[in-house]
């Protein structure tokens, strides 16, 4: 079959919102685009473990520090399923590791600030995995099956760590001047950056019109965006907390808050590299798959072995 | 000591051995050699904190049967707000987590401790500890399985992993002769059949550390010195440090919620 004719029933499929499997023929841009969104999802699952990670040995009650465990344990969980998803596109685990470790792979930048104050746990889950439902949720219905299928997983426990850090905030804002302080702190330094995780504002997006018409996106970055703030204003509010955001204000028209300007340039330079942590951050992981060397070898030269004795 | 402060002590070790290897094991979350083992090492961390948290609840409660005047200790109070001259943990956990192989050998040598002491509590006269028991022994039976086949991997891997394994060996084995030195308490319980003897306990310990090594092709470490104290509160310099970072939100705000 002429590839004219198989690109035109791969985008009938797609428009006819049939997933598309491994063995499927698509287009080797759609493949690429896959490859690259969904490891970078993958990585970003993997770094995100960093900064919530360095709260575990000092969470402040058993119960916290179980909860908050759990919920690290799910981002690497949510990692190990999605670089599975990748690997159905031909691509190992371990070139997409070494991607991520060399540089030229991206993770959300998000992961790039730091966690000052067990605050920022409670804000992470609040916002942070709160802005990464909303993505994910329309990710549920992306074109590509095995991808679609590990979101409808991932997005269960997302909802999860969202109360939980949601509840945090409760607790705190409840609690002593310093402790609602702290949660205030909190939120003036995650929510710009939150919004940011939506990615550049539509008509600055290079990938999004193909990811579009491929139904690998469904929602436009500022549509979300927007959802996400309609949706998390009032929960600040109904704990007291200040969105720190002077332009904020319901717009009775068309039913939407309006709202202030992006940084762009914080996040430019978040992306380039710049951000607060991102050599924290990538140092960690090389420290980690570094020191980690010998011990996929000995799993490797053991395995190899038994199979030896079991076959003589 | 009566049998309520013995039973008192005993629920008192047993979740501190639990929140302090359950920590230790903790800070791999993030840094493991590979994807599998941060998983691998989240759930059990998770199910000893689950323990600690029962038997740290239980100890408050005997507690305050025993000692009418005091206030009841929670699970919290009792693993926040003690010093490190009152945690009764054993010196092999809260040795620092080392390398892999280190981590790996430390559980390996509790877990195959902790396996033979769940499964004798299951038929403890203590209703409270036989119920924590029978939840427990199905996770340390995983913790056990899990630990095992690393070292069988280490040792029977590469000419590296062998060495770095037999080293933790050399390293971890005079900590484990506390774990069988039963103090005052556990010998008052053992005889009112509450807990087991220890020595019962050490020979099924011995007997999988045995079969273990050899499938490992590691050397059993000859009986030397062996380090004790932390049953009296006697503790090496590792847990002072540990302590301060676990505790710290609760000695900088206290009586507060979180
Ligand atoms: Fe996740
Ligand atoms: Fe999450």
């Amino acid at each position: 079959m002429p590839e004219s004719q198989q690109a035109a029933q791969f985008q009938a499929k797609v428009d006819a919102e049939q997933k598309i499997e491994p063995r499927d023929w698509m287009p080797a841009e759609y493949r690429q685009n896959l490859v690259r969104q969904i490891s970078q999802h993958a990585h970003s699952e993997i770094v995100g473990m960093l900064p919530e990670g360095n709260w575990i040995g000092r969470a402040p009650s058993l119960r916290r520090k179980a909860i908050l465990l759990a919920k690290v344990q799910d981002e690497a969980g949510h990692g190990l399923y999605l670089y599975s998803a990748a690997e159905t596109l031909g691509v190992g685990r371990d070139e997409m590791v070494s991607q991520l470790l060399s540089g030229k792979a991206k993770y959300s930048s998000i992961f790039n600030y730091p966690t000052l104050t067990w605050a920022d746990i409670g804000a992470i889950g609040w916002l942070v995995d709160g802005a990464a439902i909303m993505n994910q949720v329309m990710l549920c219905r992306t074109s590509y099956g095995p991808y679609a299928r590990a979101m409808v997983r991932i997005c269960k426990e997302e909802s999860f760590h969202q109360r939980q850090g949601y509840d945090i905030l409760v607790t705190l804002s409840k609690g002593t001047p310093e402790q609602k302080a702290m949660a205030q702190d909190a939120l003036n330094r995650w929510w710009w950056p939150s919004l940011m995780m939506f990615g550049p504002s539509d008509k600055d997006s290079p990938h999004s019109a193909q990811s579009m018409k491929w139904k690998i996106k469904r929602q436009s970055n500022d549509e979300l965006r927007q959802t996400f703030i309609d949706r998390t204003v009032p929960q600040a509010e109904f704990i007291g907390l200040q969105v720190p955001d002077p332009k904020l204000k319901w717009n009775e028209t068309i039913q939407h808050y309006d709202w202030g300007e992006i940084d762009w340039e914080e996040f430019n330079q978040v992306i380039r590299g710049n951000g607060p942590c991102n050599a924290e951050r990538m140092a960690a992981r090389r420290k980690a798959h570094a020191d980690g060397a010998w011990v996929r070898e000995a799993a490797l030269a053991h395995a190899g072995k038994k199979a030896k004795r079991s076959a003589a | 000591m009566n049998q309520q402060e013995a039973l008192f002590r005993f629920a008192l070790r047993m979740g501190d051995n639990s929140v302090v290897l359950g920590h230790r094991t903790s800070e791999w979350c993030g840094h493991g050699p590979v994807l599998e083992e941060d998983i691998a090492l989240a759930n059990i961390a998770l199910d000893l904190i689950g323990q600690a948290r029962n038997y740290l609840t239980y100890a408050g409660e005997v507690e305050a049967k025993f000692r009418a005047s005091a206030p009841l200790r929670t699970e919290d109070d009792l693993a926040y707000l003690r010093g490190e001259r009152e945690y009764l943990n054993v010196h092999l956990v809260e040795l620092p987590k080392g390398d892999y192989a280190h981590t790996i050998v430390r559980s390996f040598l509790f877990d195959a401790f902790h396996l033979p002491l769940q499964q004798a509590l299951t038929t403890s006269k203590d209703d409270r500890l036989k119920g924590i028991a029978e939840k427990a022994v199905k996770e340390v039976a995983y913790h056990l399985r899990h630990s095992s086949e690393w070292l069988v991997r280490f040792g029977d891997g590469t000419q590296e992993s062998h060495q770095r394994a037999q080293n933790a060996l050399e390293d971890l084995w005079r900590y484990t002769g506390e774990l069988f030195a039963a103090d005052e308490a556990e010998e008052l319980l053992a005889k009112a059949g509450i807990a087991p003897k220890l020595a019962d306990v050490k020979q099924e310990w011995s007997a999988t550390v045995d079969r273990v090594l050899k499938e490992a092709t590691l050397k059993r470490p000859a009986d030397g010195w062996m380090a004790s104290g932390g049953k009296k509160g006697i503790h090496t310099e590792h847990l002072g440090p540990m302590l301060a970072e676990m505790q710290t939100l609760q000695r900088s705000y206290p009586g507060v919620e979180w």
